[in-house]
């Protein structure tokens, strides 16, 4: 290092330090900027036909985004169970195996897979389900919405189970306890909390999700009738209707941003707190 | 007896099918990414044999004539990719640094957990905001303002309309910020209180002890999160198709209209009328796909590898 004078190092110091809170600040700002807005230009859109009506036909003014809603509500709720049920045992996998050679490259692929780009998997639960059943559909919307949670919970499942002190386990098999017995009723017990947060927090990831439902569950201005035909839903509504000429349309777009930000807001708090309650409860029991 | 040796045959039965469905639900996994691949490039290939490599360095995108080339989306994918890391990366070791040594110490909490729940806020919301607050003040102000005093750079010349390349970068930007500063204060915060301190301890400024102790300290792991943040911001579809203007044109100004592989998919993939359009669609797919996975493969290599041990990745 070259020497400096201790002036000149003290300006740098001042210069960096207060670079860096102006980064900071500015970061902050755009980011508490962006959710005021969707809240001051949304929250115009709010009122109860909003919740309760089908959307107007285009141009005119009135109605709601009800459908869309219901329709985000059922293919989540499909994707959840797809995405759990086979997430929960490949992390089960993943967490009780984790030396074997198959569990280090699920592991590092589902690190990736996390991260893939949305919109190709909904290319290709278009060219697996789209194509062959001859319609778009909520079926398909939920299939690609549950193929995005899967490395997720996957990943999430692995890294409660991990927490799971290994003493525990090996007291239940020494008290002659089959494995699956084991970890039923041992290391799932233990690790509920955990998995159940990974599993909000994967819910509220795809329920933001608008690029795979583009080409899968496409769109609808009527209720959900069935799986197999093309679902309302909000995401795929609001780019719609944001990219509409009408301001009508434009101001329900905003609504059902707030809708969406404030639900992933607020399963993403609700994890905190359970994560908060249970780290204070284990505390209590251990002293 | 009896009863036991048959409790013990169906105890070994539900091991078995224990570890059966776990094993195949992990292989699954596995057997879910190689069927991707295969069914994209089944999907593709009309495509892939029509073009071949003049696909991947063609210009031209003209679905009425059925000539089709991937270059003007996988330059701005790369480029509305590359201007979002510029931008988000000094912003962010600004943000992480202020969480972890200058904000005042009952506020750091607060902080890191708005940071966080920012990462969670879906892409479409910010696209929403590009589309209709920050397109309108980029197309007014910024943009004339650069045009003024930098417009001598072929980068910053050209007619300002507020939708176009540096306003998709400036949103993706925003939209990775969170999820890069919160790698980051976690890497920051692993350094060593002691190795500060004894840099403090001979005379270091702060400013000295983040450049010459923490950032050296936590290096590898924030590349690695940087990488991540780059594979998100490649594959991002909502937050750019709003905002880039979708158009095929290469184009050295940024603020014209430009588009990414993923924008193009969203605005086009509905309405490809035959079958060799769908076919170069699905291929530009596979690419992103790859371009992503690779990234993305780097970053976690490259986490692993530099992991201390007896952590997970």
């Amino acid at each position: 290092m070259r020497a400096r004078s201790p002036a000149v190092r003290k300006g740098i110091n001042l210069l960096a330090l207060t670079g860096s809170a102006a980064a900071a600040f500015i970061g902050l700002a755009f980011l508490v900027w962006i959710i005021a807005e969707v809240f001051y230009r949304g929250i115009g859109a709010i009122n109860w036909d909003f919740f309760t009506q089908l959307p107007a036909p285009p141009g005119e003014e009135g109605g709601g985004l009800a459908n869309a809603m219901l329709g985000t509500v059922i293919i989540t709720a499909i994707a959840t169970v797809l995405g759990v049920l086979l997430g929960v045992l490949a992390g089960t996998y993943l967490g009780e195996f984790r030396h074997t050679r198959i569990a280090d490259v699920v592991r590092f692929l589902s690190n990736i897979f996390v991260s893939a780009p949305s919109i190709v998997i909904g290319i290709f639960v278009y060219a697996i389900l789209v194509v062959p059943l001859g319609n778009f559909s909520g079926l398909a919307g939920a299939v690609s919405l549950a193929i995005i949670m899967l490395p997720v919970i996957t990943r999430t499942t692995e890294e409660m189970l991990r927490l799971v002190p290994t003493g525990l386990r090996e007291s239940a098999l020494a008290l002659g306890a089959p494995y699956w017995h084991m970890v039923w009723h041992v290391v799932y017990r233990s690790a509920r909390t955990g998995m159940l947060t990974g599993i909000i927090l994967a819910v509220a990831r795809v329920s933001g999700e608008t690029a795979p439902l583009l080409f899968t569950a496409l769109n609808s201005p009527y209720w959900p009738t069935g799986l197999l035909e093309p679902m309302a839903n909000l995401t795929v509504t609001i780019f719609n209707y944001a990219m509409s000429p009408y301001e009508d349309w434009q101001t329900k777009a905003w609504g059902g941003s707030l809708i969406i930000a404030v639900i992933v807001l607020l399963m993403n708090i609700g994890t905190r707190t359970m994560v908060h309650r249970m780290g204070r409860s284990k505390s209590g029991e251990g002293h | 007896m009896d009863n036991s040796g048959q409790a013990g045959n169906a105890s070994q039965w539900r091991d078995a099918l224990f570890k059966i469905s776990t094993l195949g639900s992990a292989i699954f996994i596995l057997g879910l990414l190689a069927f991707m691949v295969l069914v994209l490039v089944i999907y593709a290939w009309p495509s892939i044999t029509k073009f071949g490599f003049k696909f991947l360095v063609s210009t031209e995108w003209n679905p009425v004539v059925g000539e089709f080339g991937a270059l003007t989306t996988i330059v701005g994918t790369l480029v509305s990719a590359a201007l979002a890391i510029m931008i988000a990366v000094p912003l962010a070791i600004g943000v992480a640094f202020f969480l972890t040594e200058l904000a005042p110490l009952p506020l750091r909490p607060v902080f890191g957990t708005a940071i966080e729940l920012l990462a969670a806020v879906p892409s479409i919301i910010y696209g929403m905001w590009g589309l209709f607050t920050l397109a309108p003040l980029m197309g007014d102000y910024v943009e004339p303002w650069l045009e003024e005093h930098f417009g001598f750079i072929p980068l910053f010349s050209g007619p300002p309309m507020g939708i176009g390349m540096l306003t998709a970068g400036i949103v993706l930007a925003i939209m990775i910020l969170p999820f890069i500063s919160s790698v980051l204060r976690d890497v920051f915060k692993m350094t060593p209180q002691v190795l500060k301190e004894s840099a403090y301890g001979l005379g270091a400024t702060t400013s000295e002890v983040l450049w010459h102790v923490v950032i050296p300290y936590g290096r590898r792991g924030a590349v690695g999160g940087i990488f991540l943040g780059l594979g998100r911001a490649l594959g991002e579809t909502m937050a750019v198709t709003f905002v880039i203007g979708n158009a095929h044109e290469l184009s050295w100004s940024l603020f014209s209209p430009a588009n990414t592989i993923a924008s193009t998919l969203a605005n086009e993939f509905t309405e490809a009328s035959d079958d060799l359009y769908l076919s170069a669609l699905v291929e530009l797919g596979l690419v992103l796909f790859l371009i992503t996975f690779v990234v993305l493969g780097v970053a976690e290599w490259w986490l692993q590898k530099s992991a201390p041990k007896g952590k997970g990745a």
